[in-house]
């Protein structure tokens, strides 16, 4: 039974807290865990097992706990919590999980009756015919431990911080506390992190004295100290998560002293790193050592000294190594009975046996199995040469493998490990980085060297504790052997994967599962490792560990993130009138690179197709305006400006005369359209070119390589100016008329201001620059003007064009204008893989220059010979009937590998029908044939076309 | 997250830099060589296990294009920003 003591441990009895587990309500103290709190109140059957069902307790006292996890109700909410690792408040609300209704009776446990069926990896060999779909869904029920919380967070908010020191230290233990002291002393920046509750580490947990007096006053003085220190930050419930590049870590705080801060994640940069996170102690592997009752030794040290539980009344204690004793010592110095100890060694010295005076110790023998179901009952012992050994009653057993060094982070940093024999264990080698491992963390674990590392770093001339390595219990013995206590694997789950060819040991954690829970395998991969290396008959070092990768422990989301939510991510862009195109209660759509368009402006009784055809009529019969400052542009001065478009061009650019341009594609290296636009000469050595919207950095970013790697002597100077110049775009038959109306001194007729040419002047009395550019493919004017003066440029277009009955046009409306034209439009027909000559474009490819950026490789693409996907028009059977864009096109519409998709579909008013575009295999030689869109329910035949549904000739837009 | 030396504006973090890939040899005239020696520029790109010269563009900052040498494994930048 376990229950708490009546004095002792660093809770605060003047504060108790009520909390419920399972609906029972139980009490505890401030600064109790849970873990310690279910155990005082004498709760120690928490959990059932997650692939078994077998009934679990609490194994651990810290992050290292495998066993039980709680899911946390109410404001708290969140899944998979280690028990130990919950700190206990008032009004807590827990209950386990993977247990139904409770872990006392779980229906679950009948698993346990097919486990031989189910080992390692069965679910790659079964629940596949016929179709593994149809197990899918009651896979997918059974699998996992909680439920992600379905309760809203509670209020506050989560911080992101970036800081900078000379030296991090990882871990407020003895060893960290020290090289704190000694750097702050020095007037170092540091930073100091611990993810406990209170500074101490180890100290916590024992009756380590320092000078007679107890080690924890050394503690509290030490912390004090370094308070009054301005350059030291210390920092508490903090983890060092993540170690990085070039000395980055990750600190996930996770109680901030604030009171809408939930929690803070650090990024700090630090010259020096000291990695002070101690040693964990290892599990022990033997026939049922999973039972309620097993618990690691210095967890039982812990709860007895820390938080004044006794986790049992008659412990039995199993060990290959020193440490084991001290425990036993002070559960026995608090009342509790210790049966045996049981030691795997054939001698220990008499200073650790003088520890355990009265306790009867079993040297040489091992505990081949537990007695119990539900809690433990008794051990059965036996001589390691297989000799008989007594069966002890006891209700606790207390294991310890040896000690793990915490290096966690210093492998992170990509130093290297190396087993030490002596030890048993990896140690840190050769590190990659600026960082020190101090203390137990390098595998110091005498308490003297602990502090004489921390303050000048390690030395190597320690005395080493005393073990020798049990992998696991080898005597045979009934019952089931575990290595993993959360994934519920087994010793004959890692035999089997190394039957099966999975030797490697990345290979067989995945194969098993095993150390890829959330506790990372803390206790058991070192046995995992060991016993693997029994099975190949090879030694540790030839095995090694798996890589070790962040995070260290689970790291909410919400401490990642940061401030970064909601609009904070990705801020849209704005031009001038975006406040004037909500207000005329435009539908705002985002149309790449983050920039706020209008799609279309509803009248009051009108559907979404209704706007969108009165604006498209608008344009072709009368006039429209529209916004286009979201276009990249970009201003080009130099000597060398023509020859470096006629390198990132298709066509010739450099023979443009001052006031004209042409509409040119760029490709990439490997001859496929990168982006196009239209480029314009303002003078001799000046040229404004214009790109897509949602291209315009890539394009800078492609134009400043060629120059700054390839042509550095070319005198080509770039200025991206898609915010300098805004501009309205007035288009439709009586466009001339409306720009007569505003008021311009550009002449304005078709013979001195032809298409494709750029005026500087006044436009309603603003300076202006006007292109002929069409995208729409009528008569159209894009007026730019300084983005000061872009409101007042709208509103006078609007007054000015109200006799024309003219009209604000959005997207959706520009949309299907340049599908009735057969314009391209980056990312539906431009999606990456098309060539020039795949859209009937192959005239755009200049024929004189010898070479252009992408030339080459188009060439060599048409070579092969391989079928291509070709823009064609497609004609629904049905003339009303919608075809969603990006359906695909397969050969009759069969089910199989499709032969193209369909990259636009509209209503177009100018033929009062539906058309489309799309790419499809061989398009251009199967004109006037049937082609199939294929839908989920549905297939609809299209009669292939040119890709141009009006004016093919283009001279509305030359008009 | 590497510490990335730009030529104008110091040392900066790498989350102000767009990776431009590894440089391999230069371009080679496209309208003299054969067809093997142009795909090998367009799709064999320097992968070593070790040492590699590559180019960064201090987009979030002022826009330039350098190289510096990094080593894949240590991430260790054996050479600082240079322009060839």
């Amino acid at each position: 039974m376990t229950r708490r003591l009546p004095t002792g441990g660093r809770i605060n009895r003047r504060r108790r807290l009520s909390f419920t587990f399972n609906g029972d309500h139980f009490t505890g103290f401030e600064g109790d865990t849970l873990a310690s709190a279910l155990l005082a109140n004498g709760v120690s059957l928490t959990a059932r097992s997650f692939k078994y069902h077998r009934p679990r307790g609490i194994f651990g006292a810290g992050v290292e706990e495998p066993a039980t996890m709680v899911e946390l109700l109410d404001g708290d909410a969140s899944g998979n919590r280690p028990v130990t690792t919950v700190p206990l408040s008032e009004g807590l609300r827990a209950k386990s999980i993977n247990c139904w209704p409770s872990p006392e009776f779980d229906l679950g446990a009948v698993t346990q009756l097919i486990a031989r069926f189910i080992p390692a990896g069965f679910y790659y060999k079964t629940f596949k015919w016929p179709d593994w779909r149809l197990f899918e869904p009651s896979i997918r029920r059974a699998a996992g431990l909680a439920a992600a919380p379905a309760q809203e967070p509670k209020d506050g908010h989560f911080e992101s911080r970036n800081a900078h020191a000379d030296v991090l230290i990882a871990g407020a233990g003895p060893a960290g506390l020290m090289a704190a002291l000694t750097a702050g002393r020095a007037g170092k920046r540091v930073f100091l992190a611990d993810d406990g509750s209170e500074a101490g580490g180890s100290l916590l947990s024992t009756t380590q004295t320092i000078n007679g007096k107890p080690a924890i006053e050394w503690v509290t003085a030490t912390v004090a100290e370094l308070a009054t220190m301005p350059n030291v930050t210390h920092l508490q419930n903090s983890t060092v998560w993540a170690y990085r590049e070039h000395n980055l870590l990750c600190v996930n705080e996770r109680a901030p002293d604030h009171a809408s801060l939930l929690e803070r994640n650090w990024r700090v940069r630090a010259k020096e790193v000291i990695i002070a996170t101690g040693a964990i102690e290892r599990a022990l592997v033997f026939a049922n050592n999973d039972r309620p009752g097993v618990m690691l030794a210095s967890a039982i040290q812990t709860y007895v000294n820390r938080y004044a539980v006794l986790p049992g009344q008659r412990a039995v204690f199993f060990t290959n190594n020193d440490s084991a004793y001290t425990a036993a010592a002070d559960f026995e110095a608090v009342g509790g009975e210790v049966a045996a100890i049981v030691d795997s060694r054939a001698v220990v010295s008499d200073t650790v046996l003088a520890q355990v005076r009265n306790i009867k110790v079993h040297l040489g023998s091992v505990i081949t199995q537990v007695i119990g179901y539900k809690h433990v009952k008794a051990v059965v012992i036996q001589k390691r040469d297989g000799g008989f050994g007594p069966t002890i009653p006891c209700d606790l057993l207390g294991c310890s493998g040896g000690w793990s060094p915490t290096v966690h982070l210093f492998s992170q940093s990509r130093g290297t490990l190396k087993f030490n024999e002596p030890l048993s264990a990896f140690l840190p080698d050769t590190p990659a980085q600026n960082c020190t491992c101090v203390g137990a963390a390098a595998g110091i674990f005498s308490f003297a060297e602990v502090l004489r590392s921390g303050n000048e770093g390690p030395t190597t001339d320690h005395v080493p504790y005393s073990i020798e390595p049990l992998w696991r219990v080898e005597n045979k013995a009934k019952g089931k052997v575990f290595l993993d206590l959360q994934n519920d694997v087994t010793v004959d789950d890692v035999h089997l994967a190394d039957r099966e060819g999975y030797s490697n040991v990345e290979h067989v954690k995945r194969y098993t599962t095993g150390g890829m829970g959330i506790d990372q395998g803390k206790t058991g991969n070192i046995n995992i490792i060991g016993t693997l290396a029994l099975q190949q008959g090879t030694a540790l070092p030839d095995i090694g560990t798996t890589a070790f990768r962040a995070p260290y422990t689970p790291v909410s989301f919400g401490a990642i993130n940061g401030l970064r939510e909601g609009s904070v991510v990705l801020p849209y862009r704005h031009t001038p009138i975006t406040q004037w195109n909500k207000d005329q209660g435009a539908v705002m759509y985002e149309s790449g690179a983050r920039w706020r368009r209008p799609g279309y402006f509803p009248r009051p009784g009108e559907s979404f197709q209704d706007t969108v055809n009165r604006e498209s009529l608008t344009v072709r019969n009368g006039v429209g305006v529209y916004d286009g400052s979201p276009l990249g542009k970009f201003e080009l001065k130099g000597r060398d400006v023509g020859a470096f478009l006629d390198l990132i061009y298709t066509n010739v650019m450099s023979t443009l005369t001052p006031g004209h341009g042409r509409y040119g594609m760029m490709l990439s290296e490997d001859g496929l359209i990168l982006d196009d636009g239209v480029a314009f000469r303002l003078d001799e050595n000046r040229w404004l070119i214009s790109t897509s919207t949602g291209h315009a950095d890539a394009v800078n970013q492609h134009m400043e390589k060629i120059l700054q790697f390839d042509r550095p002597d070319w005198q080509v100077m770039i200025t991206p100016v898609t915010a300098q110049w805004t501009n309205a775009t007035i288009c439709g038959p009586k466009a001339r008329d409306v720009m007569r109306a505003l008021g311009t001194e550009i002449d304005l007729a078709p013979e001195a201001f032809p298409f494709m040419s750029v005026r500087e002047g006044t436009v309603a009395g603003l300076p202006a620059r006007v292109l002929r550019v069409s995208f729409t493919g009528e008569l159209s004017f894009e007026i730019n003007v300084a983005p000061r003066h872009m409101l007042t440029l709208w509103e006078k277009i609007m007054e000015t064009g109200k006799p024309f009955d003219i009209a604000p046009i959005g997207s959706e409306a520009n949309h299907v204008l340049r599908v009735e034209k057969g314009f391209l439009s980056l990312g539906h027909e431009v999606d990456g893989t098309v060539d020039p000559y795949d859209l009937g474009m192959g005239w755009i490819l200049s024929k004189k220059k010898p070479d252009f950026l992408g030339k080459r490789s188009v060439e060599l693409r048409r070579a092969g010979g391989n079928p291509r996907r070709e823009l064609v028009g497609l004609l629904p059977d049905d003339p009303n009937d919608m075809i969603p864009e990006g359906a695909p096109m397969t050969p009759n519409g069969r089910t199989e590998a499709t032969e193209g998709f369909v990259t636009a579909c509209v209503w177009s008013v100018a033929n009062n029908r539906v058309i489309a575009l799309g790419l499809l295999e061989n398009g251009q030689t199967r004109n006037g044939k049937i082609a199939h869109v294929r839908l989920k329910d549905r297939v609809i035949p299209v009669q292939i076309t040119r890709p141009v549904f009006y004016d093919p000739d283009g001279k509305r837009l030359r008009s | 997250m590497l510490i990335i030396e730009c030529p104008f504006c110091g040392p900066r973090n790498e989350t102000e830099f767009v990776y431009g890939g590894p440089k391999g040899p230069d371009r080679p005239d496209p309208t003299v060589v054969s067809d093997e020696v142009w795909l090998d520029y367009l799709l064999n790109v320097p992968n070593p296990v070790g040492a590699v010269q590559e180019r960064w563009r201090h987009a979030r900052g002022c826009g330039d294009w350098f190289m510096i040498w990094r080593n894949t494994v240590t991430h260790e930048i054996i050479e600082g920003p240079c322009d060839d």
